[in-house]
């Protein structure tokens, strides 16, 4: 049967789409033009000038701050919820489990970040890093429970009743069987973890206090008052940090599933 | 968290089947240990879901559902001049909201999400069938293609777009060059820019659950529909799209629902012209500090946010049940 061609020109031209603003930021980064359209030759002084500036180091000191301890107590919430979610699945209490944990999800950011400003400023906490920390992982657990969710869909409960037959107590059998098999999916759901706290900028810019600016607010506001194509440079080097930290994870993701299913999808609730 | 869980589950159990078959266990293991299980399986069950659920639904409990329900509150209550929550009630901040200006900025956040959902779909379909219907190998390449742009920098991208339409950019300087716009022209700082730049940051979520969809589509069918005289658009239109439409309800979902909350891309790509709902909670949190000002809008925004889910959930439950009549495989 004949096939129209018409879909795969709309890919291309849809994944050029995707690709062409990021190759052209990446290529600006290494122009050492103040404006974009005319290439003066290879240089790394933006990068120089990155390398110079204390306020970035201070921005990625606390976005790493934040980052680090936003992975450790959302991996151990999201890796639980999952678990629960899992194995009791048909409970009432797993579904309101469940909309709870899918809420962070699809609710916009700017509300989840408004929301917890107001609670912030209701429960008199002081806005800062620990805000900041509260707020990544409110949303950060719900991805790592998405993620490992995923990766127990395929898990074989049989091996943990082997395991608590042939004498094993439940902890046991969790931390010997169960958290071993799904290292993969924990990694996965904690290196998005990382990445999401590290990326994001809208709640962080609402429950964000004095001194605790990290490196989204920082490349805000280098937009935002005068763009000096230090951004270019800066923008790479997180395009290059981000795009490691998430081939390795769908590296892990996909290790068990088809590779064409990858472990974010549940995100989409299809 | 942990005094909480101890409080609210452990006493319950250990009243109602009180620690016997603890004391049954000569190993000195812990309470959850395998014997405890044997005797008492519902309770151990129940229990353990309560140890594995509780953490999650303490935090999100307190940082969700709480706030979310502060900001309803706080919408009622006066402002006091010092940027924070007054004592007393009111209704004046809500009523104020209903000025020609608002009213303005609210069709505005409708039509440009809209707008966008429409476009991301028109776009999606195309790519999410080509990939559907892609070799196995090509399919896994493309599917990684189409995810790797939206773990890179939101801002980033929002910036990259910025440069691009940059009076001193790239497409500017393209289009002058081709004589398509003048020199005088801007192409950023309207809502055009702010549709273009937020399809950009969308689409790669509308293609993912239309590939889904597509995927699990029985491309048969389209071929019966052929043979029995269809057009290739009839076709698609008929047996394609209808197949996939949980697909597209989901799409529709995750473009239009963050759109209406869009901030940073009108914030930087829209100036004045585009400005929509989220700059004007922004606005009323960071210009004028009028904390029940911005609640009232954001309360708006949740009902905005809530009335396509539940219209859609329903839809869905409907295709459900028509995917029952019409003897697909689920």
């Amino acid at each position: 049967m004949r096939r129209s061609r018409f879909p795969l020109v709309v890919t291309a031209l849809v994944l050029a789409f995707f690709y062409l603003p990021i190759l052209i930021l990446v290529v600006n980064s290494f122009n050492p033009a103040r404006f974009s359209s005319r290439w003066q030759g290879f240089s790394l002084v933006w990068y120089a000038r990155l390398f110079e500036s204390p306020e970035i180091w201070q921005a990625l000191r606390n976005t790493l701050i934040v980052a680090v301890s936003v992975t450790a107590v959302s991996v151990v919430l999201g890796t639980a919820a999952a678990f629960a979610l899992h194995r009791y699945g048909a409970s009432r209490l797993q579904r309101v489990h469940y909309t709870l944990i899918y809420t962070p999800l699809v609710v916009p950011e700017i509300l989840m970040g408004i929301s917890l400003l107001m609670f912030f400023v209701a429960a008199g906490v002081p806005l800062g890093l620990f805000t900041i920390f509260l707020a990544h992982v409110t949303f950060c657990a719900s991805y790592v429970a998405m993620t490992v969710l995923g990766r127990l869909q395929d898990f074989d409960f049989s091996v943990i009743e082997a395991a608590r037959d042939l004498g094993a107590s439940p902890w046991q059998s969790a931390r010997k069987v169960l958290i071993p098999m799904l290292m993969p999916g924990i990694v996965a759901g904690a290196l998005l973890a990382f990445t999401l706290s590290v990326d994001d900028f809208v709640i962080t810019f609402f429950v964000a206090g004095p001194g605790s600016t990290t490196l989204p607010l920082r490349i805000y506001s280098m937009i935002k008052f005068g763009a000096p194509p230090m951004i270019n440079a800066l923008s790479t080097l997180l395009l290059a940090v981000t795009l490691t930290a998430v081939l390795v994870s769908q590296r892990l993701v996909n290790r068990r599933n088809s590779a064409g299913n990858p472990g974010t999808k549940e995100k989409f609730g299809t | 968290m942990g005094r909480k869980r101890r409080k609210g589950i452990d006493p319950d159990i250990s009243q109602k089947r009180g620690s016997e078959p603890l004391r049954r266990t000569s190993d000195g293991r812990s309470s959850e240990s395998a014997p405890g299980c044997r005797f008492d399986p519902i309770l151990k069950r129940r229990r353990a879901e309560w140890l594995t659920s509780l953490p999650t639904l303490t935090w999100l409990g307190l940082f969700v559902v709480v706030p979310t329900v502060l900001v309803f509150v706080i919408a009622f209550r006066p402002a006091n001049p010092y940027g924070g929550i007054g004592g007393g009630w009111t209704l004046d901040t809500i009523r104020s909201l209903w000025t020609p200006s608002y009213l303005a900025i609210a069709w505005r956040t409708l039509w440009i999400s809209l707008l966008t959902t429409v476009i991301c779909l028109v776009l999606a379909v195309p790519s999410g069938y080509s990939i559907a219907r892609a070799s196995e190998k090509w399919r896994g390449r493309l599917l990684m293609l189409v995810i790797i742009p939206f773990w890179t920098s939101f801002l980033v991208r929002v910036f990259a777009w910025k440069s691009l339409l940059h009076p001193e950019g790239l497409i500017k300087k393209a289009l002058e060059a081709l004589g398509l716009v003048g020199t005088a022209t801007t192409l950023l700082y309207n809502p055009t820019a702010v549709v273009l730049v937020m399809v950009y940051t969308f689409l790669p979520f509308t293609i993912l659950p239309i590939y889904a969809a597509a995927e699990k589509f029985d491309f048969r069918l389209v071929e019966a529909a052929r043979d029995l005289g269809a057009s290739s658009a009839q076709a698609f239109r008929r047996v394609f799209l209808p197949g996939i439409s949980r697909g597209l309800l989901t799409a529709f979902l995750v473009v239009f629902i963050p759109a209406l909350g869009s901030y940073i891309i009108p914030d930087l790509v829209g100036g004045p012209s585009g400005e929509m709902l989220g700059n004007k909670i922004a606005q009323r949190v960071f210009t004028d500090r009028n904390l029940p000002h911005a609640s009232a809008l954001s309360a708006v925004l949740v009902l905005a946010v809530l009335a396509p889910l539940i219209a859609v959930l329903a839809l869905q439950r409907k295709a459900k049940k028509s995917d029952i009549i019409m003897g697909e495989a689920p």
